[in-house]
């Protein structure tokens, strides 16, 4: 390792000059941007009536916030991340053997999600590992497999798709219309759910291939929001916003989660307690987004996935090799949306009530950013990303020690949302090209080499 | 017909709000191909920078006149809106120019996300309406038109005429095609490129901001989640009139303001926004690249 | 002119016929007709702007010819016609393949992807339609196993083997000009269509080019039609010469009659004889 040399003197203060220059614009900024917002509260009187409460103290801490933060961050963050690039590059590269962890990551990780249940079981005993195993690991894993499924689409195929949460809502509702009206079981509707929503993937996509970037963009936008306004609208059908209750439970090849003599607490023995189906359901999630990874790992050396990948590269070109890429990106279309099927059929039966909320733009808003936050394309980087992002604000909603701290008015619940935007920001930038940059190709002739994430287009849609 | 008529006049209004905000999509997007998620934000945040400017007015400096009040909150809400994007665009966006183009349009999804949040935050999360600022309506034979509609299109129009005598005919107006033409060639030639996409990003700040001052005064009330629907709907607006030009975005606002009003009058209200989506959805598919849009050719 | 048609054998792979294109105001091509012949090399020549590149995009099927007729004639007797046919069945039915002046290749492929694209459709049906393949069935790993041999021939051929698992845009720019020909190949056509391939290659490279395409017609039966301004290229591997001047065809013919003619010398070549020779001497001194 290089030594860093120390700065000389002369140096030093130009430094905390410029340091404390930058500083003062800061806070001069801060100051004016925050005055209106965070100085001032519109709040309600006795007469209903609004009216201004003052909040000097809590500017002025924004204030010196700000002017603390950007002179450490010109004074001595700047100065020592140079220093340390330096010495990063003067010392020799060396070619790190990839370790045990980094081969198997993926074996270990499923092995892991395997174990956890039982883990957790043991630890927090059968009440206490409901959260666990719901908020933290269902409620992932559901996003992992959505994000898996629009990554065919944005990341694979490189058509950027906004209104992807449409596909989950048709999923969603197929179950729940179809098993309270006719009384299918989830068996058949998994299934059917994932044939109409690729069925609708397809009616969307037909219209809009000839669309480029932009313009294909807004249209998906738009058809996630139409989805969303008739489930609001067709109130005869969909019941509206008060949504759908009294979805049916899953069973386990006929056998019920409740407390009937044919329940599976009776047949096995067991105390009666809700964490059975929970954990169930932990393990029917972990299959369906196993079976997402695995369709997609394979058609990702199948003709299909390659010419996926080509149209993302070079439309053009694709076509000038025989490749019909109205018929690639249908299939993108329609087997990401089968995907998002699959999801929200498991998540109406996980929720036994849907309702046109869950399906706002935010959450199209929340798979886009796993996908590109994961880094386009690559399954690992995108489990990271979902972890990171819906773990992250599942842990916010638990912060309740926060309470303490900040007194019983406190809800850390509010600011949940906040800190899930700036967190975003905050990711984007420090890696712009998400966590796992770079691209493991389909075949080799001599040696597996991932391609650098600065040659892959990022496609024109 | 009158019916007809009053609601040409309502939906004339509302697009005037839509075309002043899809100026801001459009110009941002024209100059450095992305698509601003958060300008719907920027709006709702400088009708909140209006509504504080009034309540400040009214309780703390005991009232003025109305034409001052408003002068007022205009130019506080667009001096406010005009800081915030600009030191998001340098925060947010400029790091990543050049670099991946989903990157800028995921952290403006962020900006989005942590603006309304804030404003929820800090401002709380129910409605804040004021009372009637401007009461005075106008019947025409058997139209009512109202004074805040003529102010809306008056303030409009004034705004459009100042804003196209800038891009057309300033040096600053000139730089800004030129970047969009060719961002490198430009700073060959001596313009000064961040400054020119940072003054853009400004330019749409303090139309929005006039658009949320007016939709606060237009409809007396605004909540932090204002920015979303007017936000889409502007979206909209310039996608449909072609991305990029700004007499597009003009007439574009104004044919969403024209649909959903007349869509509400004589059809069903609550299907008002899927009759939107559908037409633009619609025109997209004879019109791809919009109303007004250079259509894209594809050089092979 | 005559005195070529009596010496070659008569069966053209491709005909033009009264192709003309219009882009708004703008003539691009004008009333043309030409053939390619089967077997040989055509190149078509003609200044900047004369229309060319718009020619190949009208035959590849991604400009649709305000009028005209372009008839494609497969070794089996098959016919098509081209004009009516979208860009993708060009290729895929009627096997033409083309390159493109600014090379498009899938940079964030490897060279073995880029050529594994390229078989798509046969590789599509032996995945019966992704089915199969996706349940792993035999067939499609032979299938596999075979484009992936298919693809290392084309390697070895193009002498990009070495690089066969980088990526396609870390190539420098020549040997992206001869994997852009090599994938073209593996879509296994009867005509290639090769727009300016000699563009931005050094003398030695260009040399190398020849030979690929010498050896592109010998012992792939393919037969080419390539877009050139390097006119040591035209001279050395072309049969027959077509010159386009604002979108017009003002001769026709074998290398040395076009070369003499001397309405290509005033419009196109605007140097004298021997000028071309000496240049043409310099490039050949180049690259031995
Ligand atoms: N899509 C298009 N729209 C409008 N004009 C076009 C289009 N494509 C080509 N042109 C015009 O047609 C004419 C011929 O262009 P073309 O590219 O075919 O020339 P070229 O012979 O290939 O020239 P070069 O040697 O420079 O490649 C030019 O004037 C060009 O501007
Ligand atoms: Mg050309």
């Amino acid at each position: 390792m290089a030594t860093v040399t120390n700065p000389s003197t002369a140096s030093t203060g130009s430094l905390t000059a410029k340091a404390l220059r930058e500083a003062t614009f800061t806070a001069v900024m801060t100051f004016l941007m925050f005055v209106l917002f965070v100085g001032l509260k519109t709040d309600q009187n006795m007469r209903n009536e609004l009216i201004l409460v003052p909040r000097w103290g809590l500017l002025a801490i924004f204030v010196i916030i700000a002017f603390v933060g950007r002179f450490a961050m010109v004074a001595w963050l700047q100065p020592w991340r140079t220093a340390r690039k330096a010495a990063k590059d003067a010392a020799p590269a060396q070619t790190t053997d990839a370790g045990f962890v980094k081969r198997n990551f993926s074996k270990l990780a499923i092995l892991a999600l395997v174990l956890y249940p039982p883990i957790i079981l043991s630890l927090f005993g059968a009440q206490g590992s409901l959260k666990y195993i719901d908020n933290f690991g269902i409620q992932i894993l559901i996003y992992v497999m959505l994000a898996w499924g629009l990554n065919i689409v944005v990341g694979l195929a490189g058509l950027l798709d906004l209104g992807y949460v449409a596909f989950y809502a048709v999923g969603a509702y197929s179950y729940a219309l179809l098993s309270i009206n006719f009384g299918f079981s989830f068996w058949i509707l998994l299934p059917l759910a994932g044939i109409l929503s690729a069925f609708w993937g397809i009616i969307l996509g037909f219209p809009v291939l000839r669309l480029k970037g932009d313009y294909l963009a807004i249209v998906t936008l738009a058809f996630g929001e139409i989805i969303r306004l008739v489930l609001i609208n067709w109130q005869d059908v969909t019941q509206g916003t008060f949504g759908i209750s009294g979805i049916p439970k899953i069973t386990l090849f006929g056998i019920p989660f409740d407390a009937s003599p044919h329940g599976f607490a009776k047949i096995f023995n067991l105390p009666m307690s809700s964490a059975y189906y929970k954990v169930f359901l932990f393990y029917l999630i972990l299959l369906l987004c196993l079976l997402t990874a695995f369709v997609t790992i394979r058609l990702r050396r199948l003709p299909i996935g390659r010419a996926w990948e080509a149209l993302r590269e070079d439309e053009i070109a694709c076509r000038s090799l025989g490749i019909n890429t109205v018929t690639t990106k249908l299939t993108a279309f329609a087997i990401g949306a089968m995907f998002g099927g699959f999801a929200g059929s498991f998540f109406a039966a996980r929720q036994g009530f849907v309702s046109p909320e869950s399906f706002v733009f935010l959450e199209s808003a929340v798979i886009l950013s796993i996908v590109v936050l994961g880094g386009m394309g690559s399954l690992t980087g995108i489990a990271i990303a979902a972890i990171a992002m819906v773990g992250g604000t599942e842990l916010l909603r638990e912060m309740d020690f926060l309470k303490h701290i900040f007194g019983p008015d406190f809800t850390p619940e509010l600011y949940r949302m906040l800190i899930f935007g700036l967190a975003m920001i905050t990711m984007m930038l420090v890696r712009p090209r998400g966590f796992v940059g770079s691209r493991e190709p389909t075949a080799f002739l001599f040696e597996r080499k991932n391609v650098s994430g600065s040659f892959t287009k990022e496609g024109h849609g | 017909m009158e019916y007809f008529i009053q609601q040409l006049i309502n939906g004339l209004t509302l697009g005037s709000i839509y075309g002043l905000i899809a100026i801001g999509y459009t110009m941002v997007y024209g100059i450095i191909g992305m698509i601003n998620f958060a300008h719907g934000d920027i709006f709702m945040l400088g009708g909140f920078a209006g509504l504080i400017v009034y309540l400040l007015i009214m309780t703390v400096f005991g009232g003025a006149p109305i034409a001052v009040a408003l002068l007022c909150m205009l130019i506080v809400a667009m001096a406010a809106t005009s800081l915030w994007n600009w030191s998001i665009e340098r925060v947010a966006y400029r790091p990543l120019r050049g670099s991946f183009r989903l990157a800028p349009l995921i952290t403006a999804i962020g900006v989005s996300i942590a603006l309304s949040n804030f404003i929820q935050v800090t401002q709380g999360p129910r409605n804040k309406p004021i009372p009637q600022m401007v009461n005075s309506v106008y019947t025409i034979e058997g139209i009512s038109i109202s004074l805040k509609q003529i102010v809306i299109v008056i303030i409009t129009v004034a705004l459009l005429a100042a804003f196209w005598y800038i891009v057309e005919k300033t040096p600053l107006g000139r730089a800004q095609r030129a970047t969009e033409q060719d961002r490198k060639m430009a700073a060959l030639l001596g313009i000064d490129v961040d400054r020119t996409i940072s003054i853009t990003f400004v330019m749409g700040a303090a139309l929005a901001a006039v658009a949320g001052t007016m939709f606060l005064m237009y409809y007396g009330v605004i909540v932090f989640t204002d920015g979303f629907v007017p936000g889409v709907k502007a979206f909209t607006a310039a996608v449909l009139g072609g991305i990029g030009s700004l007499p597009g975005a003009v007439i574009g606002g104004l044919l969403i303001g024209l649909i959903e009003s007349l869509w509400s009058a004589y059809f069903t209200i609550a299907y008002k926004d899927v009759a939107t989506f559908a037409i633009l959805a619609f025109v997209l598919i004879f019109k791809p690249s919009g109303l007004l849009g250079r259509p894209e050719v594809e050089k092979v | 002119m005559s005195a070529m048609a009596s010496t070659m054998n008569n069966d053209a792979i491709l005909k033009v016929e009264h192709l003309s294109m219009r882009f708004g105001g703008l003539m691009a091509i004008n009333d043309l007709s030409f053939e390619v012949r089967r077997g040989e090399i055509t190149a078509l020549i003609g200044p900047n702007g004369a229309g060319k590149t718009t020619v190949f995009n009208c035959i590849t099927g991604f400009y649709k010819p305000t009028m005209g007729m372009i008839s494609m004639q497969q070794k089996d007797g098959k016919s098509f016609f081209l004009e009516r046919m979208a860009d993708f069945e060009v290729t895929r039915d009627a096997k033409v393949a083309r390159t493109f002046q600014n090379i498009r290749l899938f940079s964030g492929l490897t060279l073995l992807e880029n050529l594994l694209v390229a078989q798509h459709n046969a590789l599509m049906k032996a995945s019966g339609y992704t089915v199969l393949g996706l349940l792993g069935f035999k067939s499609y790993k032979d299938a596999s196993k075979e484009a992936t041999e298919k693809a290392r021939y084309w390697l070895e051929k193009a002498s990009l083997i070495d690089r066969a698992d980088d990526p396609a845009g870390d190539l420098p720019y020549g040997a992206q000009r001869r994997l852009e020909i090599a994938r073209a190949m593996c879509t296994g056509p009867e005509l290639l269509c090769l727009d300016e391939p000699a563009a931005g290659l050094n003398p030695r490279e260009s040399q190398e080019l020849n030979k690929l395409l010498r050896s592109i017609r010998a012992d792939n039966g393919t037969s080419l039609l390539l877009i050139e301004h390097d006119m040591s290229v035209v001279m050395e591997i072309s049969d027959h010469v077509v010159v386009l001047e604002y979108g017009q065809k003002i001769s026709d013919g074998d290398p040395a009659h076009v070369k003499n003619d001397p309405r290509v010398i005033a419009a196109y070549l605007g140097v004298d004889d021997d000028e071309v020779e000496t240049v043409r001497h310099e490039v050949e001194e180049g690259a031995n």
